[in-house]
């Protein structure tokens, strides 16, 4: 078990499996086809992510160092949240971008969602996840990550 | 973050509880970044990235119905990006019914909705609003709320506006409000770069290729490109500003680059050189080598590799007029050589309603209409978001559309030899 402090953008707590995106995260491209077609499990949709294409993100610990592409991202993340299609938590390891906090924002202050976002974890924090395993945010921004992975 | 006594009252409901809303979401995204204070929004019009009636956005436009039930509209006319859909591009009968019931189902109320909000105009849809013919061209140092990813690159850029990269709906809160956090592209600290790029190419690079190998490579960082002005000259000419559109587009969607600096050619770089360099800088050495390398990287995801291309889409960000009339005169000419005349695959090309216009009252559009290429106001990427489209064998020389679709990755020479080969093929 491994903890890291972070920096709080939208309070709250969850434990949730963690999916990992070792490279930025594009939320227009992971999301779209999943929206729109009503995908139940909302796999992953970025054919450039090999980390995670075509894995569920619903109810998912979503690990990853900061979002990449459309500003479309925040509003698609909003609406996400809005139809209750959201990750469990965002957990980046770098300062947040502004299309990830315009979404995770957004959610907050215009939905019922529930998802916390943390952002600061630092390098090591996304050495140490691997997609799997489980990890426990806490309110005070501390994420604690499990050391054994569940089988996929 | 300090605020003045009157947003201060907007955040504590003076205005009702939707306008505290916003404030508070304003609030919360500059705090988020840092921002000590709130900062006028000068230029004169906004951009919003959101263009389409989508029904999977639902929860946008029940937003947006919030926005206006509250009488909060846009305090500036704002351009939007492209519509999603035009009759004159190619689809079939199943791609119609998708389109039309299943996705856009939306749009006929979505652009009433906008015409509440502020929009500029009925031909206000495109994602280049900055070029001359549109009408939303910001002047340097004015401070913007926009969205759309390619045009806050180039107002940052290639004009010098000043405006950060935010996201669809965060941008109209900003309009309508009438203020923005300061941070990040806002500020001169937040302008420098931390990467220096160094092209050493042989030959000159292709824009959207060159844009994506950055891209990747700084995320979100600010890079300073030397080695460009030997083939884009130290002048913002016609061509120099629709490679650096192109060049930007794909630096903003294949990474998250908000604003580039080139080297003697664009504003701050001309003004201040090589002082917009921080001291840790790191560097990226861009060659022939790591451009052939960054384009192998792309994936195929064709069903069949080996396919015919079945359509061509030229014009994601949208084409400016000096670029119609090149492709126009590069076609006409191998064609000729070819012996044909017409493509040879179905081609669509984008532009802006307002640049479609300017090129009908020339000889471009028949020219190009005369070899077979359809002229739409669409955008490609939301043609092309749908399932259906994945078993189509798409060809584009865009990077953004690439790396949001199915579609298959061609530089400007080789859709010019395959869409006016016999037989098409790649």
């Amino acid at each position: 078990m491994k903890q890291f402090k972070g920096r709080v953008i939208v309070p709250g707590t969850c434990k949730a499996e963690a999916l990992v995106s070792r490279g930025g995260f594009n939320t227009l491209a992971s999301f779209q086809m999943a929206l729109m077609f009503g995908d139940k499990q909302v796999k992953c949709g970025d054919q450039n992510n090999a980390d995670i294409y075509k894995k569920p993100m619903l109810g998912k610990a979503l690990c990853l160092p900061m979002t990449i592409g459309s500003t479309t991202g925040g509003m698609v993340l909003y609406t996400a949240c809005a139809v209750g299609k959201q990750p469990a938590c965002m957990l980046f390891s770098l300062p947040i971008d502004s299309l990830a906090a315009s979404g995770a924002i957004l959610g907050d202050v215009w939905t019922d969602a529930s998802m916390p976002v943390v952002d600061m974890l630092g390098e090591e924090f996304l050495e140490t996840v691997q997609t799997g395993m489980t990890v426990t945010v806490g309110e005070d921004g501390v994420v604690t990550v499990e050391d054994e992975a569940k089988s996929e | 973050m300090k605020l003045t006594p009157e947003q201060e009252a907007l955040l504590n409901g003076e205005k009702g509880e939707t306008m505290a809303k916003v404030v508070k979401t304003l609030v919360m995204y500059g705090d988020a970044f840092g921002a000590e204070r709130m900062v006028p929004v000068t230029s004169k019009c906004g951009h919003t990235v959101i263009s389409f009636g989508l029904k999977a956005i639902q929860p946008v436009y029940d937003l947006y119905d919030q926005l206006i039930a509250a009488g909060l509209v846009s305090g500036q006319k704002f351009t939007a990006d492209p519509r999603p859909l035009d009759p004159e591009v190619p689809s079939s009968l199943l791609e119609d019914i998708v389109f039309t019931t299943i996705m856009y189902t939306h749009q006929e109320k979505y652009e009433a909705q906008l015409k509440k909000l502020g929009i500029l105009s009925d031909d206000g849809y495109t994602c280049t609003c900055y070029l001359d013919q549109v009408g939303n061209k910001p002047e340097k140092g004015d401070v913007l709320s926009w969205a759309e990813s390619s045009a806050v690159v180039y107002a940052n850029s290639v004009l010098g506006a000043r405006c950060n990269r935010n996201s669809g709906i965060i941008e109209l809160m900003g309009s309508v409000a009438g203020f923005v956090p300061e941070f990040g592209l806002l500020t001169d600290e937040g302008r420098k770069a931390s990467w220096v790029v160094e092209v050493r190419c042989e030959k000159k690079p292709e824009a959207q290729l060159l844009g994506s190998a950055i891209g990747m490579k700084v995320m979100e960082d600010v890079p300073y490109v030397k080695g460009l002005d030997k083939w884009l000259g130290t002048e913002l000419t016609d061509e120099a500003c629709a490679y650096l559109k192109d060049f930007g587009a794909a630096t903003a969607s294949n990474g998250a680059v908000g604003l580039y600096h080139i080297d003697k050619l664009t504003p701050e770089a001309k003004e201040l050189g090589t002082k917009l360099i921080k001291k840790d800088a790191q560097v990226y050495v861009i060659d022939d080598a790591e451009l052939e390398r960054v384009r192998e990287s792309y994936p195929v995801i064709w069903e069949n590799p080996a396919a015919k291309p079945e359509l061509c889409f030229v014009g994601c960000p949208h084409l400016s007029l000096s670029q119609m009339e090149d492709w126009a005169a590069a076609i006409g000419e191998r064609l000729r050589e070819n012996g044909l005349n017409r493509v040879s695959v179905p081609t669509v090309f984008t532009a802006s309603p307002a640049v479609l216009r300017e090129a009908e009252k020339g000889v471009t559009a028949a020219k190009l209409r005369s070899y077979g290429i359809v002229l739409s106001y669409i955008c490609p990427l939301m043609y092309m978001n749908n399932p259906l489209c994945k078993k189509k064998a798409v060809i584009t020389c865009s990077n953004k559309l690439r790396t949001y679709t199915s579609a298959r990755y061609c530089t400007e020479s080789e859709i010019l030899n395959v869409i006016t080969r016999k037989g098409g093929t790649l």
